[in-house]
């Protein structure tokens, strides 16, 4: 087995040196009776080769989305990654390290972790960011447990927008924190119900912009009436790449700011691993979920970094501890940092035109097909559009042949009455003649 | 007459080395840059310039200046966000040069307890990065991501017959997300006995996460006792389960690198109070081909597919912690799900009414799990195949305890007999040397080794994990030793400033965790001019 270093002869040797007569006798603490004595029942090893063969058969069975026109968004979006980036991440130091417990040497992962904590600081507008989440969708969960440590109180408000997966996931972990969450009908347009159903036993209020349907909102008008009301604002953004066209969440009075990163840096992956950003003001940095990396000096006085404020973190803290939280998302991270360091505020503004100029040409298209209604007031590269028939079975039609149309509502929300809505993204990848191609398909279907 | 410099090329190149012993002085001069040699000092990407430059080359936006922005809302962002951009060239050196300050697998044994730093095959990360795995979005039309489905359904069965249990839940994207899950699944279990509980048991062995995960969960914490031979004290467990115990977690083979001998029982007595058996998986490399979880009578189980399964660590993640579950918390499984359907394999997404679902405790996460680690941990399940992964297991039980017996005369280990696939050994062997475990680890460091997990798990005094894993030649192993057992004589030969001031050879001396705390800087700022 070609993973596998020791020899017979070494076995022989090791076992000697150990005083044990066979391997078998190293389990003696094992009860007999749930010893297995033969190897499970599943196919014996295989070589490089055939498992390649074996893989590469299951990949050729999915329809990747560079190969064909292709339209989803809806909280995963594919973007162009340099090449410099998958290679620098598979340098053996960075893809074969652990968590950096032992500073001298591990500065390479400690230094990219805090220029990460800087880059998600400054794109979202805020004081303080964390190492990252597992995803957007957790770390938006974690960030309603927080704010509800902070206010102590035991409402959240999950504005109408909200990706319902993260509403979901939300509600899942702040039920048993005896949080109660109220998921508001889903809508293209968040604000109105939002202000609404504020009051003081809320803890935080939840929105997301763009929102599921694409929808960009001034949440500064909410932040005012949250903090009026006592409760703290989290801002959702699963589109990091927005962020270098619209105003920042924090410019906008967000208390914290929590998303998705896969944008940049990762690929899709269909849907993992991705890469959560969790940022929040400094008065609340004692209370935030996560890794966090900090700047100190060795004992000669040179500058270098550690994980710290780990008195929050459950291996010191156990059940006291602010999460359950132990790892962070740490190469997906790196390649976001390496990807943001490549563009640079220049390469991003850029990066986030072409989205939007893409986005524009899409909406002016299928505004052009009858029967197809824009729903989308404000938008930046995704957008909901009311469809004369039901989306669902639309789109499985248009993937038989070769055209991935967007991701419908009523795959996210099959009760929540909106099956003839279908969502629609385009980015720098989107090229002219797919959008051709999808409003050609669209208007033969209607 | 000076002494001969020897023979001299035209260029004024000596041809051979001369005066090398005049060079040889110990008080090495600091370079006059902060380089040494290889190693060079490197900024943050913030001190470096690039603020108005980039490395992506990207077409000129239609209407350049005046791009049109009328579909914004007015939300358009005025000021400079603050990112500098570096050119190709630029980046790579950069991040290579990171690179350059850290440890890894691939350079020298990693041995931190607990972890299973095992060799990651290159060959895995070559399947995920195939585009029918890494480019498809996880709301595409179910039609054509039938092979994706198909991994997950074929990981699944490896995993439910590697445990001998009935389902898995594959989204929990960590080990302590596997935990949530698994109590989740547990509370709903008795909510829909209408028997809600409210105590969950860990030893106090436990990893920390065991005893945060039960109180994410609203669970009070009560701790069991542990007997003198590193294994749960039945008679604790016994006097402490009650009506309102939910569950007990128990790491098997616990964090101490034992077997828990009493398994059958301690699952008995567990089932018999009416809770259920969460067992904390970390350390199913030791057993994987050889024990079956669900043979023991555990309910729910989280495996680190970044442990047993070789996904590579990354520094910190991603991960992935699935979660295999028994016939009886089967129902109560997070959503989604792969499902079997005609002629293919569907995704149940939602509850629907007269489902097969109607008791799932809901959704943990956004899409369907971690299907890049998904990929690589299947590739290598298939490489191993069933007698590889049995192989695993006895090799890496040989190492740890091969390990044990070459340092038991100079070190000493917490427990007698066999350990499992990790030695644990506490600090009496240090007793009236002055060098503390952290000085141990510190010193490791220098002789180019990742130190093993220190002062953990917390029922051993000054407690070291070593975890060689089944990756590791007997040669690098027996490196090991010799640097291992070098040390020891050191500390007892009171050679205690080798210790005391360690590391003198890595990146950068021993860091001042204390002051990074108590004034946290934890992004950088511009100077002010």
């Amino acid at each position: 087995m070609r993973y596998l270093p020791l020899t017979e002869a070494d076995r022989t040797d090791m076992l000697a040196a150990i005083g044990a007569p066979s391997i078998d006798a190293l389990f003696d603490s094992v009860p007999r009776e749930v010893l297995l004595t033969e190897p499970v029942d599943l196919p014996p090893h295989q070589g490089e080769l055939a498992v390649e063969r074996a893989l590469s058969r299951l990949a050729g069975k999915n329809t990747s989305a560079g190969s064909v026109p292709f339209f989803c968004g809806a909280g995963a979006y594919r973007h162009h990654v340099p090449a410099t980036v998958d290679h620098l991440i598979q340098r053996s130091e960075f893809l074969t390290s652990y968590t950096p417990y032992q500073p001298e040497i591990t500065q390479g992962t400690l230094q990219a972790v805090f220029e990460f904590q800087t880059q998600v600081a400054a794109l979202t507008g805020m004081e303080v960011a964390n190492a990252s989440m597992y995803d957007g969708s957790t770390a938006a969960a974690e960030a309603v447990l927080m704010a509800a440590r902070i206010t102590r109180r035991a409402k959240a408000v999950l504005s109408p927008g909200l990706h319902p997966h993260y509403a979901d996931t939300i509600s899942t972990l702040a039920h048993h924190a005896g949080i109660r969450t109220d998921p508001l009908p889903l809508s293209v347009d968040d604000e109105a119900a939002v202000l609404t159903h504020l009051d003081s036993d809320t803890a935080c209020v939840v929105v997301q912009t763009p929102n599921l349907f694409g929808t960009a909102t001034d949440v500064s008008k909410i932040a005012e009436a949250a903090h009026a009301a006592g409760a703290l604002l989290i801002v959702v953004v699963t589109e990091a790449v927005s962020l270098g066209l619209l105003k920042s969440p924090g410019e906008m009075g967000a208390d914290m700011v929590v998303g998705e990163g896969q944008s940049i840096g990762n690929g899709l992956n269909y849907g993992g691993p991705y890469v959560g950003l969790f940022a929040t003001r400094d008065k609340y940095v004692r209370q935030m979920p996560g890794r966090v990396c900090g700047q100190t000096v060795d004992a000669a006085g040179a500058r270098g970094f550690v994980l710290t404020l780990s008195t929050r973190e459950q291996h010191i803290r156990r059940d006291k501890a602010t999460s359950n939280i132990c790892t962070n998302s740490g190469l997906c991270a790196l390649a976001f940092t390496i990807h943001m360091s490549l563009l640079g505020q220049v390469g991003l503004q850029r990066l986030a035109k072409l989205n939007h100029q893409q986005a524009r040409k899409l909406k002016a298209a299928v505004e052009g097909v009858a029967g197809v209604e824009v729903l989308t007031p404000r938008f930046f590269n995704e957008i909901a559009v009311r469809l004369p028939t039901a989306a669902g079975p639309l789109v499985d039609k248009l993937a038989t042949s070769g055209l991935i149309a967007g991701v419908p509502v009523s795959r996210l929300a099959p009760m929540a009455g909106m099956d003839d809505v279908l969502l629609l993204a385009a980015t720098e990848t989107t090229p002219d003649e797919d959008i051709a191609a999808l409003t050609a398909a669209l208007k033969e279907a209607f | 007459m000076s002494a001969s410099p020897g023979p001299i090329r035209p260029a004024g190149r000596p041809e051979a080395p001369v005066g090398t012993a005049v060079h040889l002085a110990t008080d090495k001069p600091a370079s006059l840059t902060g380089a040494r040699g290889l190693l060079q000092d490197e900024r943050l990407i913030f001190e470096l310039g690039g603020w108005d430059k980039t490395g992506v080359d990207m077409p000129e936006p239609d209407r350049g200046a005046e791009f049109d922005t009328s579909d914004l809302g007015g939300l358009v962002r005025v000021e400079p966000i603050g990112l500098p951009g570096l050119s190709e060239p630029e980046t790579v050196r950069h991040y290579v040069r990171l690179s350059q300050k850290n440890h890894a697998i691939d350079l020298a044994l990693y041995p931190l307890g607990s972890c299973t730093m095992k060799h990651n095959p290159r060959l895995n990360e070559r399947m995920a990065r195939l585009p029918g795995f890494a480019d498809i979005h996880p709301l595409q039309p179910l039609s054509t991501v039938q092979g994706a489905l198909e991994l997950m359904d074929a990981l699944s069965h490896w995993l439910v017959t590697l445990t001998g249990m009935t389902s898995v839940a594959l989204s929990p994207k960590a080990g302590a997300h596997g935990e949530l899950c698994g109590l989740l699944a547990i509370r709903a279990a008795h909510e829909a006995r209408g028997d809600a509980r409210r105590k969950v048991l860990v030893p106090t062995s436990a990893h920390g996460t065991n005893p945060a995960t039960a109180a994410q969960v609203g669970y009070a914490v009560e701790e069991i006792a542990q007997t003198p031979d590193g294994r749960v004290d039945l008679k604790d467990l016994e006097a402490k389960l009650g009506p309102e115990v939910a569950a007990i977690m128990v790491t098997n083979p616990n964090t101490c690198g034992l077997f828990e001998s009493e398994i059958v029982e301690i699952a008995r007595l567990t089932h018999a109070a009416g809770a259920y058996f969460y067992c904390d998986g970390a350390n199913f490399n030791a057993i994987v081909g050889r024990v079956r979880p669900g043979d023991l009578g555990v309910d729910a189980m989280h495996i680190n597919l970044h442990k047993t399964f070789s996904t590579p660590h990354g520094g910190g993640g991603p991960g992935a912690g699935p979660v295999v579950l028994s016939a009886a918390l089967a129902p109560f499984a997070p959503l989604p799900w792969v499902v079997h359907t005609e002629g293919g394999y569907g995704l149940r997404e939602h509850e629907e009414r007269g489902a097969d679902c109607p008791q799932s405790f809901g959704r943990m996460c956004a899409f369907h799990g971690q299907m890049g680690m998904f990929v690589r941990a299947y590739a290598y399940m298939l490489s191993h195949g069933s007698d590889g992964l049995r192989q695993v297991s006895s090799d890496a039980v040989l190492n740890a305890n091969y390990l044990k017996a070459r340092l038991q005369d100079v070190m000493t280990p917490a427990f007698e007999g066999y350990c499992m696939h990790e030695a644990l050994f506490d600090d009496r062997w240090l007793a009236d040397t002055g060098v503390s475990t952290l000085d141990v680890a510190k010193a490791m460091i220098d002789e180019g080794f990742h130190p093993m997990t220190m002062y953990f798990p917390l029922v051993v005094h000054g407690a070291m994990l070593v975890e060689p894993t089944e990756t590791e030649s007997k040669a690098e192993l027996d490196r090991f030793v010799e640097a291992m057992r070098a040390l020891a004589s050191a500390a007892r030969a009171g050679d205690t400033e080798r210790f005391k001031g360690a590391p003198f050879h890595a990146p950068l001396r021993r860091l001042d965790e204390t002051a990074a705390a108590r004034k946290p800087k934890l992004k950088w700022t511009a100077a002010r001019s």
